[in-house]
């Protein structure tokens, strides 16, 4: 095998390591000082509207003007930080640690590395592809598809800024559940005849991988910053969207309506929610203000997860891409077994919460 | 000349990674000839596993996000 290398002999080395540290960390603290500001800043600008606080467009107004900063910020921070971790892993090293990986163990280790791993669901078909040639056992692959997407950055950061840490580490233990158990049951089944018949001609030849630079700690600063540029910039549109929709829900939706409809007491809103969900294809950052004002007004919280779960893992626009690598009946499975988890995960967080 | 390839199924990235490699060739006043590859067989085929990838004449140089401007040109140079 060649070897190539991504290093400059003579690379140019910007600021020294410790000075972008020491920026890195200056911009934490002025980023924690701004945080604690936002309430008294939010209040002021609503101040400034000619309506009464404790009316409905108050509340709504309040409620805006303290999201969306609070959300955009709390993002940046942990994209900031993701970014960074992701620089660690690379496909590429997480299909070397994943092949010929034993079922169990490997669906969890899959899931896992499914979160650290840069991940873009453009290159979810190389990388099925690149996955399964590689020997990478069929469930072990999917348990990395499902959580890939599924557990991701902007999905935990939002929950944790807006519904609180709680149900953020709870989305991820159950996101990952799913993950490991749908991809188990799926590598149980034995379907990889039910691939498209040109994915199991392929046997990725020369496996070309491009070994990772030995990259610096300020290159790892740049690929966080680069994260922010690109995930915030595609991302702030539907949080101020979201948030919107979730003031007007929570200034004029009257309480306890959504307790009706979406209660725990509803024995068929679980499964109602992740139907509804699955052709709905917005990402976390829309859903996510809804999920929180719909909680506010008595939803409850498992069939919220639920409806959230299945919009973001189950939908119609990836089955299309996956399409070209997987038969429908393949398809059809992928879905059952992943909507059935969803489903257990809905039930038990309404019975336990 | 060199025969560059960029593979990726036709994201936005792949297209700005495409006039990254054309850039850095005039530049260079390297003489190239990009070709795009979109299909996924031949992606995978190539040890692409994550897009865009770039391969110069042949050996793939990079794969995964943009490329680094300044490791594009050496690569071209090389």
């Amino acid at each position: 095998m060649t070897t190539h290398t991504n290093t400059l002999p003579g690379r140019v080395h910007g600021p020294s390591g410790w000075l972008w540290s020491l920026g890195v960390a200056a911009f934490v603290a002025v980023w924690w000082l701004v945080y604690r500001q936002l309430i008294p800043v939010s209040e002021w600008l609503t101040g400034l509207f000619p309506v009464d606080r404790h009316s409905h467009t108050g509340e709504a107004l309040a409620f805006f003007f303290y999201d969306v900063p609070k959300v955009l910020m709390l993002l940046t921070l942990i994209v900031f930080a993701m970014g960074v971790i992701r620089s660690f892993f690379s496909p590429e090293k997480t299909r070397a640690l994943l092949a010929g990986k034993r079922e169990g163990a490997g669906n969890a280790m899959a899931a896992g590395l499914g979160v650290l791993t840069p991940f873009c669901s453009c290159s979810a078909i190389p990388l099925f592809i690149g996955f399964v040639s590689a020997g990478v056992p069929l469930g072990v692959t999917f348990s990395f598809l499902i959580a890939a997407p599924m557990v991701n950055e902007v999905a935990l950061g939002l929950l944790f800024g807006l519904v609180g840490w709680k149900v953020a580490v709870t989305y991820l233990g159950f996101g990952l559940g799913v993950a490991i158990v749908a991809g188990w049951v799926i590598g149980r089944l034995r379907l990889e005849g039910w691939l498209q018949g040109w994915v199991r001609d392929i046997h990725a030849g020369g496996v070309g991988d491009v070994p990772s630079a030995n990259l610096t700690m300020v290159d790892r600063y740049k690929q966080g910053i680069e994260a922010v540029r690109d995930i915030v910039a595609k991302v702030w549109i539907w949080i101020i969207v979201g948030i919107g929709a979730g003031a007007l829900i929570h200034g004029y939706v009257p309480a306890d309506l959504m307790a009706r409809i979406m209660g725990a007491d509803a024995w068929w809103s679980v499964p109602a929610a992740v139907l509804m969900g699955i052709p709905m294809y917005t990402n976390a950052a829309g859903v996510i203000p809804i999920v929180e004002a719909l909680l506010g007004k008595g939803a409850a919280l498992g069939t919220v997860l639920a409806f959230m779960m299945s919009v973001i893992a189950l939908s119609l626009p990836e089955m299309i891409i996956l399409r070209k690598v997987l038969t429908l009946k393949l398809i059809a499975v992928f879905i059952g077994v992943v909507g059935t988890g969803i489903l257990a995960v809905g039930y038990l967080f309404n019975l336990i919460f | 000349m060199k025969h560059v390839k960029v593979y990726g199924p036709g994201c936005k990235r792949c297209d700005a990674t495409e006039q990254m490699v054309r850039d850095a060739a005039s530049k260079l006043s390297i003489d190239v000839e990009v070709e795009k590859v979109t299909d996924y067989a031949q992606i995978a085929m190539a040890g692409v596993v994550s897009t865009p990838g770039i391969a110069i004449d042949g050996k793939l140089v990079h794969s995964g996000g943009l490329p680094d401007a300044a490791a594009l040109e050496t690569w071209l140079a090389a």
